[in-house]
């Protein structure tokens, strides 16, 4: 897919009309992630059940399409997940990126699959990349 | 001037699919400035100013005959006033530790413009932070303009005004030699940052009277890595070394040196000779065409890219309506659309621009505006380049999926 493609099929109805940039009333935990070369700046909120299941998910910020559509992409896809079944999709999505990933695991990524292109893209492989980093540290328990 | 003809000196324009509108980040070589650098390495390369041989004593008349050439591109007094540094980032730094940790005291006073580049704001931020000092920001106005009432704030406490010539974002030149005779008045210095303004206008050092002026060769068709710092002989006379090693001394011993004359005192370690020969050759170039032609083209050029944008819709151009004042730099917004996509977008079009805060977030901060697209041309940018620019700008909004 070439860049026009990747917006057209998929980044544009996410960034125009994102599913989930609404704050949430009572966050769990929250977490800004921020690029300073390009200034995509995300901060992301989550809340757990009681079962410690991804209940809520939300986010806000300003940035490229590409980064506000990754972002509502990603949060679609764990709602409802649990920890460990959230972080295997980040881990999925990272091993795409990294170009390691199999067919299966991007099967599984759905429509955050349609964002494989963008690893081949140096200058933007970071606007879709920092929601993900930014969940990975919140599951895995990662200060500040 | 013949642009046609200009272009071929360019090899990297040969091919006229890309346009290169980002100037103000790095200029493109012409082959006179790329053939003068290879010239120095095959015929007289050797380490200058060190050995006795013939080769080196070629390397140091090509290295000192640089620095004459530049003396005089500037109208300095004396070759002495001119240091090679790498870019204009490291002269502002060697004026920064080596003039100003030494003189500005507690209390005492640095203006500054919110428009400067962080090149000339990180290293007073360091000194204001060690000394106690107090940095203190004219304001513009919406066009970018700095009004005469904040002059008023260079006072008897300000110990150095330190100033662009020409903003990198908005292409608004600053009243420098105004601003220098207001700092004198106060008996304060002015350092004035000439990254942006080098490239496109003369420059008259002595007429302007600033105590330091910072240039990067790399704007203005030189070589990556040679730069200019430009200052008064008795100031530079009276300041410390700023790094310390070779090619710097007068005299050794094991407890302690004496520094050399200017201005080698500033240049420590073996300099960069090639680059010099290669800012001398971009000088020749610059004069051979002249600043008038220059200026014609890029004002031509920048009209019709403010105008083009104007007609296209849906676009926000930054700094004053008249192109005259934008130094061929056109900064602008998209509206719904992200800068970083605006590039990305043009870039599969061919077209180089910068999307980004450009170095200068206190002024982004002051536009309101987290980031923005940069177009900058260059004399060797042609109408048509600006009319396939103005003729790619609405895919930007329909390739995010707007139905304009
Ligand atoms: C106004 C201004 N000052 C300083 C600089 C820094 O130049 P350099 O990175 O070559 O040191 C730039 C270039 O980016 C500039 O535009």
């Amino acid at each position: 897919m070439d860049l026009k493609q990747v917006y057209r099929e998929i980044v544009n109805e996410h960034n125009l009309h994102p599913g989930h940039k609404e704050p949430l009333m009572r966050p769990a935990v929250e977490r800004r992630g921020y690029n300073p070369t390009c200034g995509d700046d995300i901060t992301l909120q989550l809340s757990y059940d009681d079962a410690g299941r991804i209940r809520e998910v939300a986010f806000t910020g300003e940035g490229c399409a590409v980064s506000q559509a990754s972002t509502d992409i990603m949060l679609d896809m764990i709602e409802g997940k649990s920890k460990e079944e959230a972080l295997g999709i980040v881990e999925s999505f990272m091993q795409m990126i990294r170009g390691t990933a199999d067919e299966e695991q991007i099967e599984a990524l759905d429509e955050a699959a349609a964002l494989q292109d963008i690893a081949h893209m140096p200058a933007r492989v970071k606007c879709a990349t920092l929601s993900w980093y930014t969940l990975e540290k919140i599951l895995s328990g990662e200060e500040g | 001037m013949d642009i046609s003809q200009i272009r071929r000196d360019f090899p990297i324009l040969a091919d006229e699919s890309y346009i290169y509108f980002d100037n103000a980040a790095t200029s493109q070589r012409p082959r006179q400035v790329t053939e003068a650098v290879e010239r120095f390495y095959q015929t007289t390369n050797a380490n200058p100013l060190r050995g006795l041989y013939e080769w080196s004593i070629g390397a140091t008349d090509a290295y000192e005959g640089a620095r004459e050439k530049v003396a005089a591109f500037l109208h300095a007094k004396d070759p002495s006033e001119i240091i090679f540094v790498r870019n204009a980032t490291e002269a502002i730094n060697l004026v920064a530790y080596s003039w100003a940790l030494g003189n500005i005291k507690e209390g005492e006073e640095i203006v500054l413009s919110v428009t400067e580049h962080h090149s000339n704001i990180l290293p007073w931020q360091m000194v204001a932070q060690q000394k106690g000092a107090k940095l203190v920001y004219l304001e513009p106005d919406e066009e970018g303009q700095i009004p005469e009432s904040e002059f008023a704030k260079i006072t008897e406490k300000t110990a150095l005004v330190a100033i662009g010539m020409v903003s990198n974002v908005l292409g608004t030149e600053n009243p420098v030699k105004r601003l220098a005779a207001l700092a004198h008045e106060k008996g304060a210095l002015l350092l004035t940052d000439a990254a942006q303004a080098a490239p496109h206008q003369e420059i008259d050092v002595t007429q302007l009277d600033v105590d330091f002026l910072a240039l990067s060769g790399h704007k203005m068709l030189a070589p990556f890595g040679i730069g200019v710092l430009y200052g008064k002989k008795s100031i530079l006379e009276n300041m410390s070394p700023f790094l310390r090693g070779g090619e710097m001394i007068e005299y050794v011993t094991r407890q302690d040196a004496t520094y050399a004359e200017l201005p080698h005192k500033f240049e420590a370690g073996t300099v960069n000779a090639a680059g010099a020969v290669g800012l001398a050759a971009a000088i020749d170039y610059l004069t051979d065409i002249g600043f008038d032609e220059i200026r014609r083209q890029e004002l031509a050029l920048t009209q019709a890219l403010v105008s083009g944008m104007k007609e296209t819709g849906h676009i926000r151009v930054y700094g004053s309506p008249d192109p005259a004042k934008h130094h061929g730099i056109v900064t602008f917004n998209i509206e719904g659309c992200h800068p970083h996509d605006v590039s990305s977008i043009l870039d599969a079009e061919k077209i180089c621009i910068r999307a980004g805060h450009h170095c200068a977030q206190p002024l982004m901060q002051f536009l309101k505006v987290g980031s923005t697209a940069r177009a900058s041309v260059y004399f060797y940018n042609t109408m048509e380049e600006t009319e396939r620019f103005i003729a790619a700008l609405p895919k930007v909004r329909s390739t995010l999926g707007y139905m304009d």
